[in-house]
């Protein structure tokens, strides 16, 4: 509205069928709200800004670390200990001036939810955990707003549009429909335990900006009750149709006052009750005695052989994926569980807390992780 | 003959993406013997879909249908 469009920056969209000086209007009055600015949200925030949507907020508390770059190509190595949407604001600028960005460097919670999707069309799900997930789609459900889901995990990834506005005035299925209750934290495993493949979360988050510019210009077939979701190993493709599942409702909360209070971080179990973690500090001074259980899958490196046989540690290898069936052997007994980062090692804790409650039981903050960065490995 | 197919995680404990399974009839039995065989599926999540659409009740099964166990993924 303030300026005209740049023909010659868009000119290779502008000639689409279908597309032309409307579909670049629509994108230019459009306003998306992206949350997370990680792997998937990189990516996004470049093509939609290179597609010229007129009004972008990017919300993350992160700041760039070294452990990011391999995936998050935006980033460079100047720019680590940086706020991630700092950066972003600024290279977005320099690709294309037109887009107004707003930012967020605080974590996103169901207050700024109330507040702020009111202002935006579209919500776009660049998160890495749960706990934001859920309150998202839930939000999104409560606030009538479509959301462009994705995810990855290892070598796969998923992308779905939830709760678009359908032709008949319903709305099409949310996430709460797939998996009505949340996972706890552990029990799927996130990129810093379980790992992923630099390219993909690029390859699901362009898959994520098409079906942004999709739902704007009313181009095509978005993946609407729809869930997409790729095998980069196989480059296999699954598509599988979504139906609304009744389950669904009764975990939605039904108005903002329940939604506020509902505390979506204890729901995922990241704030697990009872469970005592304990830092590198703490465990060497006073826990050597316990039986150290390396609960990693054999695969995750490092392993801990040489580390625990110089600190004469009693310990053992127990996959998680075994433990509960092996649990008898440590009934009774004293153990710290470690994993790659300090996750894993919570639910197994808590698996022994509950069959063996005399057991003195902790889980090592930070896990294998932490051993790496204080170069004790 | 019924296809299974499994993603993400789930491999971990399967160890294979597919099998063919014989003499399940629906979806309630099939989602029994796979955690029977693999006992650390019991506490994993997943939904699942036949031949390609999401089911979320016991679903009759016929021979050649494909079954798909698919858990969610949080990475970003």
């Amino acid at each position: 509205m303030s300026q005209p469009i740049q023909y010659e920056r868009y000119q290779r969209q502008l000639i689409l069928k279908g597309f032309g000086i409307e579909g670049q209007q629509k994108l230019k009055q459009a306003r998306v709200l992206v949350i997370g600015a990680g792997g998937l949200g990189c990516p996004i925030m470049q093509y939609l800004v290179a597609a010229g949507i007129g009004h972008i907020g990017i919300a993350d508390h992160d700041k760039v670390s070294l452990s990011n770059l391999h995936r998050q190509i935006l980033f460079g190595t100047e720019d680590i200990h940086a706020y991630k949407v700092d950066v972003v604001k600024r290279k977005m600028f320099s690709l294309n001036s037109d887009v107004n960005i707003r930012t967020w460097n605080e974590r996103w919670t169901q207050q700024h939810c109330i507040q702020h999707f009111p202002d935006y069309d579209l919500i776009v799900d660049a998160t890495d955990n749960f706990a934001s997930r859920y309150l998202i789609n839930d939000a999104c459900v409560l606030m009538g707003k479509p959301l462009v889901f994705g995810a990855v995990s290892q070598f796969e990834g998923q992308v779905a549009v939830f709760n678009q506005l359908q032709a008949d005035g319903s709305r099409s299925v949310n996430y709460r429909d797939l998996f009505p209750i949340p996972p706890t934290d552990g029990e799927v495993l996130n990129c810093a335990e379980g790992g992923v493949l630099g390219v993909l979360p690029g390859t699901i988050g362009a898959m994520q900006a098409t079906e942004v510019i999709k739902l704007i210009t009313g181009l095509g077939k978005t993946l609407s009750n729809r869930l997409w979701n790729y095998n980069a190993l196989s480059q296999e493709v699954f598509i599988m149709q979504l139906v609304s599942n009744p389950a669904s409702l009764q975990h939605i909360p039904k108005s903002q006052e329940q939604f506020i209070s509902t505390d979506y971080e204890w729901l995922c179990g990241i704030t697990q009750k009872g469970i005592n973690e304990i830092d590198m500090l703490q465990w060497k001074e006073n826990f050597l005695n316990h039986l150290f259980v390396d609960i990693r899958e054999p695969h995750e490196l490092p392993r801990l052989n040489s580390f625990c046989s110089s600190l004469g540690l009693e310990w053992m290898e127990l996959p998680l994926s075994s433990l509960e069936s092996k649990l008898n052997n440590l009934l009774g007994r004293n153990v710290v569980f470690v994993c790659q980062a300090g996750r894993r090692s919570m639910m197994a804790a808590d698996m022994l807390v509950k069959a063996s409650p005399e057991s003195s039981v902790f889980s090592l903050k930070g896990g294998v992780d932490i051993l790496v960065e204080k170069n004790l490995i | 003959m019924i296809e299974v197919i499994f993603f993400g995680q789930l491999t971990d404990a399967t160890g294979v993406s597919s099998m063919m399974v014989e003499e399940v009839s629906n979806t309630d039995m099939l989602i029994n013997l796979i955690k029977m065989r693999y006992p650390s599926l019991e506490s994993s999540k997943y939904m699942v879909a036949v031949n390609n659409t999401m089911v979320t009740e016991n679903t009759i099964l016929t021979p050649g249908s494909k079954v798909a166990f698919m858990p969610p993924f949080s990475g970003g």
